[in-house]
């Protein structure tokens, strides 16, 4: 169906090729996972599928690109539409039109399909997809797990033969993912669409996938069976590294494969108890009282009360749109907060001026680069400096503890995602605040860069602040959090340990506490450690 | 047994239909300043509105045409009042008048100011009101996406780099609310040009940005798939559509103006439609693209269409035969009358309220009964 042919593809000014030498045959009706570590190139195989690269970004492609026998070198990417379907990470970004039945039908009127044929087509999608009740809603006010279906929806109309998706499921709650991925298989199994498909978070795409194809880098490309290539993957799910842990064969892609091979590992880890959490809560640094937050009509977070103690780290989970980026934009002060109060050291940064406020709660939003406006890293620190009165080279020297490296003069804007969110983080502990909210930083980041992201909020609660992250990433939330607060609909629904709140949850348990459940092991990293002390045991 | 009778189906109504019978309306308030009719004519537009527009954003844009309306009949009087003139007989009341320097012979600021005076600029204040009136009716029910739909497929892409523009405007508001309440999280205490430019530059990356990412979404979805048309014969299109465009609006002036030469009204509106209709026929032949539900012209659109180009006609032959009651005479003061013609031409164009389709209801509003 799609096969790549000794492609090479450099852009201009880069140093080394994109991708070298690949050659790949995807055949119909597959569902091929694309992994490998962020700017590795995963997007440039996806966008040469249909012809986005190199027709639209530029760059020099050598060798040949086929689908269903049609050479991109021949056919733009309009000419390809009726064969390849393209949804990306921000559905939002490639909407055309304004409701979502126009949107869906966009595509068939480029084609030029009939009206009847269009009207019918539409129809069905709706209910494929499952969005029927939404089919005259504007767009903008969709739900991201919802705008995100009608993406898909709108390339399916076209009724294209592969369907590619660019992380299609980044910015999602589990809960929206689990639909979209849903949606996804369903159109693999009933219609035989041939799914390429690029994700971050392997561990929800890797047990339906019939083909991996991962970018290990240097421009490679390695494709096979998911089971037998993921032994050697830099980046793998933690199922993954639990089976190869503990030596199964053959190694497990989805939970219910692992826990049926677990049998013997919970016996082993039978008597034992995880070690307690780390982070040894100090005092309150910040205390809130019945926080409302509201927009007009809408109440987005309605009377919420939590303490935030030195040296802890909290995860806020829950859904898309359940008041987590409100509560933590009221904590720091600058958003609208309706009444209650917050307390940091002794003053409410509400009513304080935005420059005081930051030295008491400093707050990274979902966004992080709007905060970046200057042209290097050097000038954003020395910014950063002067708005926190702080003496000349604190920004920097943060920015070098978090992640040390980033040349001075490299421009923002061409820092990788994970380096980006380090200099906005610099920018923000140069005022010193004793709080430090994250909204949403574990977006975009592959598993090293989460793996680097997590040490670093463990160590900013070791040095005696309190920190809190928003998060929808389970996985991470398991790894890097001491207590968990999950909301919805604007209230905390939960609040506690980690292990207390993930174990028992259907939606927030991570891999590995569903593979060995009722034991309640979080992290692969718990259970090598235990292991290690069990065989030293042994040994003694 | 229930009674069997047709039904009229609630549907949206072709937005041309609308316009059509707003331009009708329009050029009928042109022909006559009689003040009976021209408040008659607001009313029938005003009872269509209220009767067949939907709950859009849009449809809610009618009281600010009416507010525009009266902000230009009272501008109209005060304006009469200020720089007077005084001709007229019948003064009601003397401003002091201000004296103005040698040069300005002929301006008179203040002074007596005469009920002729104020009313003839009641009169044409009201005239110009009711046609932004129609317009704003046409406004309010016309859905101005389904207008864009129903062009020509020759200037599809035009259409569509509209509805991409309006969409726009409301992503790039928020996305300075967004970076604003990011620069508070600095501390920002910035003013004047250093302020703008921290909001100015990552507002405009994020422009720049989401219109690459939408350019390229728009490709994969087959946006400008190219028919195969010679550079001239593109050129050829564009000549007529534009040359036709330009003979519709000389016309349309010629039309709705009261006092152009006759050769600048029908004949030229009619020679302008058929050069841009020959212009879109021959642009539409090489375009291979269709419309999702298109609106259809059926019986509905006719009458809506036929009744507010009928009341033009009507009070344009009206004009013809009686000019005196659509014009009432300022001196001598005279009371306006009501003919018969032009009243039942103008209750003609009210007549929509009742023969258009009622307007549907969103798909939420639905489930609320069901």
């Amino acid at each position: 169906m799609i096969r790549f042919e000794n492609v090479t593809i450099a852009y201009a000014g880069a140093a080394r090729p994109a991708l070298r030498a690949v050659d790949l045959r995807i055949r119909e009706g597959e569902l091929c996972l694309v992994t490998g570590r962020t700017g590795i190139g995963k997007s440039t195989l996806l966008g040469a599928v249909n012809g986005l690269v190199p027709h639209f970004t530029g760059g020099h492609l050598a060798g040949r690109v086929t689908v269903a026998g049609v050479s991109t070198a021949d056919a733009p990417p309009q000419e390809l539409a009726h064969l390849v379907g393209v949804v990306g990470q921000d559905p939002l970004a490639g909407f055309v039109t304004d409701t979502v039945e126009e949107e869906l039908a966009y595509g068939m009127e480029q084609l030029g399909l009939a009206p009847e044929v269009m009207r019918k087509r539409v129809e069905e999608t709706l209910d494929l997809l499952g969005i029927a009740p939404l089919r005259d809603r504007a767009l903008r006010t969709l739900s991201g797990g919802q705008q995100q279906r009608v993406a898909i929806g709108s390339v399916l109309t076209r009724q294209p033969r592969v369907l590619v998706l660019d992380e299609p499921t980044s910015a999602l709650d589990p809960a929206a993912a689990e639909d979209v991925l849903a949606a996804i298989t369903r159109l693999v199994h009933d219609l035989g669409t041939t799914v390429l498909v690029a994700e971050h978070r392997m561990e929800r795409v890797l047990q339906y996938a019939d083909r991996l194809v991962h970018l290990p880098g240097e421009g490679r490309v390695l494709a096979g069976e998911p089971a037998a290539l993921v032994r050697e993957t830099d980046v793998a799910p933690p199922v993954v590294r639990l089976g190869r842990l503990a030596g199964w064969n053959p190694l497990p892609l989805s939970v219910r494969d692992a826990r049926r091979a677990a049998g013997p590992l919970r016996e082993r880890l039978a008597d034992r108890v995880p070690p307690p959490v780390p982070g040894t809560a100090g005092e309150t640094v910040l205390s809130a009282r019945d926080v409302v937050v509201g927009y007009g009509s809408v109440t987005a977070v309605r009377g919420v009360s939590l303490e935030l103690a030195a040296g802890q780290v909290t995860a806020l989970m829950g859904r898309n749109g359940s008041g987590k980026s409100s509560l933590l934009w009221a904590l720091q002060g600058s958003g609208p907060r309706r009444s209650g109060s917050v307390d940091a050291d002794g003053t409410d940064p509400g009513r304080v001026s935005s420059r005081r406020a930051r030295t008491l709660v400093g707050l990274v939003p979902q966004s992080a680069a709007d905060l970046l406006y200057l042209e290097s890293v050097d000038a954003e620190c020395a910014q950063a400096d002067r708005e926190s009165g702080a003496a000349p080279g604190t920004a920097r020297s943060l920015l070098d503890d978090l992640a040390p490296g980033i040349p001075g003069g490299r421009h923002p804007r061409d820092l990788s995602e994970g380096q980006r969110l380090a200099l906005v983080l610099a920018v923000q502990l140069a005022a010193a605040p004793r709080t430090v909210l994250l909204d949403e930083p574990t977006r975009g980041l592959d598993y090293p860069a989460k793996e680097r992201f997590t040490a670093l909020v463990r160590r900013l609660a070791r040095e005696g602040r309190a920190v809190v992250v928003a998060t929808h990433d389970v996985e991470f939330a398991a790894r890097a959090a001491d207590r968990i607060l999950v909301m919805a609909d604007g209230e905390v629904v939960a609040d506690g340990p980690t292990a207390d709140v993930v174990v028992s949850s259907p939606a927030f348990a991570p891999q590995v506490a569903k593979v060995l459940a009722p034991q309640r092991w979080l992290t692969v990293e718990q259970v090598a450690d235990e292991l290690a002390a069990v065989a030293g045991e042994v040994r003694a | 047994m229930t009674a069997v009778r047709p039904v009229v189906l609630s549907r949206a109504l072709h937005p041309g239909a609308w316009w059509l019978w707003a331009l009708g309306l329009a050029t009928a308030a042109g022909r006559t300043s009689n003040p009976l009719l021209l408040v008659l004519l607001v009313a029938a537009a005003g009872c269509v509105v209220v009767r067949r527009r939907g709950d859009n954003p849009w449809a809610l844009a009618f009281p600010m045409y009416l507010a525009l309306g009266a902000f230009i009949v009272v501008s109209r009087v005060v304006f009469r009042v200020v720089f007077g003139g005084g001709q007229g007989d019948h003064v009601l009341f003397t401003l002091p008048e201000v004296p103005l320097p040698e040069w300005a012979a002929g301006v008179r600021l203040f002074g007596p100011v005469a009920a002729e005076q104020v009313l003839g600029g009641v009169y044409d204040g009201l005239r110009l009101a009711a046609m932004v009136v129609c317009v704003g009716a046409a406004n309010a029910l016309a859905n101005p996406k389904r207008m864009l739909k129903a062009l020509p497929g020759a200037l599809h892409e035009i259409g569509t780099a509209v509805v991409v523009a309006l969409t726009m405007a409301p992503q790039l508001v928020e996305s300075v609310q967004r970076v604003r309440r990011a620069r508070a999280l600095r501390g920002g205490r910035q003013r004047g040009m250093r302020a703008l430019r921290g909001i100015a530059v990552p507002v405009l990356e994020d422009a720049l940005n989401r219109s690459l990412a939408l350019a390229a979404a728009m490709a994969s979805h087959g946006y400008g798939r190219t028919g195969t048309a010679a550079p001239r014969a593109r050129r050829v299109t564009g000549a007529l559509v534009i040359g036709g465009l330009l003979g519709v609006c000389a016309g349309l002036y010629g039309v709705l103006g009261s006092d152009t030469p006759p050769w600048l009204g029908v004949p030229l509106l009619l020679g302008g439609l058929g050069l841009a209709v020959a212009g879109f026929v021959l642009g539409g032949l090489r375009v291979r693209r269709s419309t999702y539900r298109p609106d259809r012209w059926r019986a509905a659109e006719f009458l809506v269409a036929g009744s507010g180009i009928a009341t033009g006609v009507l009070l344009y032959v009206s004009a013809r035969a009686d000019a005196a009651v659509l014009h009432p005479s300022l001196s001598p003061l005279t009371w306006p009358e009501a003919a018969p013609l032009p009243v039942a031409a103008i209750l003609l164009g009210a007549l929509p309220a009742w023969l258009a389709p009622p307007p549907p209801v969103p798909a939420a509003a639905r489930e609320a009964v069901a």
